[in-house]
């Protein structure tokens, strides 16, 4: 059924155990993001070298969704170039249609554009939801827009 | 159980689906669904009766004004005002709260003065008041909540001295079903010389209202959550305080004579009336209080007292399900706040929505309230007149799915 779909396991993983949970020492941007309407918060540390996330840690309160999308966001980042990042961010964006465009992600084909993050594709069937799994990607767009 | 069942068939909304099962609406506490009657005097008022009121010479007009004034009436006996004329129709409660914050707050607050609160206000009983402190240099206080859920009186004589001039006070909490301590805040209030205001938005819906009794000076209600329409409500006041206070908005209708550099108000109530009213709305709001009292307001809080005894005692056979308020039926009203395992609000609202089954989640306008309580959510089940038992039933079988679905048994 949909629920399952929804709440797949991979989500409650990323929801009880999040990765990267925490905040960065040295040098980092910071930035937080909050849905006023439902009162789910998350804030993001990046430490950025020479093009690349080397580091990121998450702090947050707020429904499965939008936590486990941002500790799946979180793993994801990390090694990526900014332009790598940018890219992802608008395939994640295109899967849940919170931008327009085909989606991105073929269920059937191994090898996937976006890897755990594919299992947030349920959400689309749940429109009240969308922006919960969107929380941390604004809040990432946010701070990638602090880079100079 | 006493027994308003029949009432349902009244309620077109209720025979319809919500992904595919017959609705289950457990947010009464956010908005009330409507009655044919209360629908049917809306329309009719615009198919028959619609013109301005207070303003043409002609019959229609006339009898829309009338109308309009007939509403006022029934609300004024509705909770057993003096009469009708200490009704002010307003957009909706915050705009009642709003109204007696700037019309009486503003001019008359000052540096060093404090406004009296509870922890357990809706955020339109808390942000007006802050908005007046922040223009007239007052100071908020807070009465807490203690761990019965119940707001903490034992600070009150150190709380509540000389320089309270007003106490805001919810009748009933949306969020915890809460029934305020009003008549033991407003005598002591009046003690010290403080005005009362009660957000009645939760009270007026739920429990026999007195006006006499209520003891304030100032009751705030809306008519969406009395199975009245949106963008309608009206502030009780004593008639001498009315009398003095100051209109917030000034417009039209509110007005005996305008010169070019000042006016003279019209009498109360009209004079807090500035321009065309909501007129379907507050006839409206007239045939949705007819209704209540064809039920009986007693009959509508002992059937609410049933049904939420019967919901808390199913909720407790829910494992590792926590309840946010009162046990005590007495010291309580409908709204049921609670938390299931570590499954957030809004998860289990999804769950339930796949059900059928309407549950508000969230901070419910009481973020100070949520922070006391340190959750940043609840789920809330709450209930009115045409809920039935299998209604929280059909709550209880969801909550077990949201076990199932999130690896719970
Ligand atoms: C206790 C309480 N006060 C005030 C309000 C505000 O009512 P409205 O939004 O209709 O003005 C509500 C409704 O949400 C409420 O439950």
């Amino acid at each position: 059924m949909a629920l399952d779909e929804l709440y797949r396991e991979v989500i409650l993983d990323h929801y009880r155990n999040p990765r990267r949970k925490g905040v960065l020492e040295g040098d980092h941007i910071h930035a937080e993001g909050q849905n006023p309407s439902c009162g789910d918060e998350f804030s993001l540390d990046l430490a950025v070298e020479d093009g690349k996330i080397v580091d990121a840690a998450i702090q947050g309160i707020g429904c499965s969704i939008s936590q486990a999308s941002g500790s799946m966001m979180a793993e994801a980042i990390v090694g990526k170039a900014l332009d790598e990042v940018t890219d992802l961010t608008h395939n994640f964006k295109l899967m849940m249609s919170i931008v327009d465009g085909e989606n991105p992600v073929d269920p059937d084909r191994p090898g996937s554009v976006l890897g755990d993050l594919e299992a947030l594709q349920g959400v689309r069937r749940f429109p009240v939801r969308i922006k919960c799994a969107d929380l941390p990607w604004t809040t990432l767009e946010d701070a990638l827009s602090q880079v100079g | 159980m006493s027994d308003l069942r029949h009432l349902r068939d009244d309620f077109p909304i209720l025979a319809t689906t919500m992904r595919g099962h017959p609705l289950v609406y457990l947010d009464s506490a956010s908005t009330t669904q409507k009655p044919i009657q209360v629908i049917d005097a809306v329309s009719e008022y615009y198919k028959t009766l619609n013109a301005n009121v207070h303003r043409g010479a002609y019959t229609l007009a006339d009898e829309a004004t009338t109308a309009y004034e007939g509403a006022r009436r029934r609300i004024a006996g509705f909770i057993k005002a003096g009469s009708p004329a200490e009704v002010v129709f307003t957009r909706g409660t915050t705009s009642a709260i709003n109204l007696v914050a700037y019309g009486w707050g503003l001019e008359r607050l000052g540096e060093g003065d404090r406004i009296l609160l509870t922890l357990m206000e809706h955020h339109s009983n808390v942000v007006p008041w802050q908005i007046i402190a922040r223009h007239t240099g007052a100071e908020l206080v807070y009465l807490s909540i203690d761990e019965d859920y119940r707001v903490d009186l034992t600070d009150l004589e150190s709380a509540l001295d000389e320089r309270v001039k007003i106490v805001a006070v919810s009748g009933m909490s949306n969020v915890m079903g809460t029934i305020g301590p009003v008549q033991d805040l407003a005598a002591a209030a009046h003690a010290v010389g403080a005005v009362v205001v009660v957000d009645g938005a939760q009270m007026v819906p739920h429990l026999p209202t007195d006006v006499g009794d209520v003891g304030a000076d100032f009751l705030a209600f809306g008519a969406h959550k009395m199975l009245g329409p949106t963008g309608i409500g009206a502030l009780w006041g004593r008639p001498e305080l009315l009398e003095e206070m100051e209109p917030a908005e000034g417009g039209g209708e509110m007005i005996s004579d305008v010169q070019l550099y000042e006016s003279r108000w019209a009498p109360v109530p009209h004079k807090f009336e500035a321009g065309t009213p909501p007129i379907a709305q507050a006839i409206g709001f007239g045939a949705a209080v007819e209704y209540l009292e064809k039920v009986g307001m007693e009959a509508v809080r002992s059937h609410e007292v049933e049904i939420t005894g019967y919901a808390l005692e199913r909720l407790a056979e829910v494992p590792d399900l926590e309840v946010y308020g009162p046990r005590d039926l007495s010291e309580r009203g409908g709204a049921v706040s609670f938390q299931l395992a570590d499954i957030h609000a809004h998860d289990l609202a999804t769950v339930l929505d796949e059900f059928g089954v309407a549950v508000r989640a969230g901070h419910h306008c009481a973020k100070p309230l949520m922070r006391h309580l340190a959750v940043p959510a609840t789920a809330r089940a709450s209930f009115y007149v045409y809920n039935v038992e299998e209604d929280v039933d059909r709550l209880v079988e969801g909550l077990e799915e949201a076990r199932r679905v999130f690896g719970l048994v």
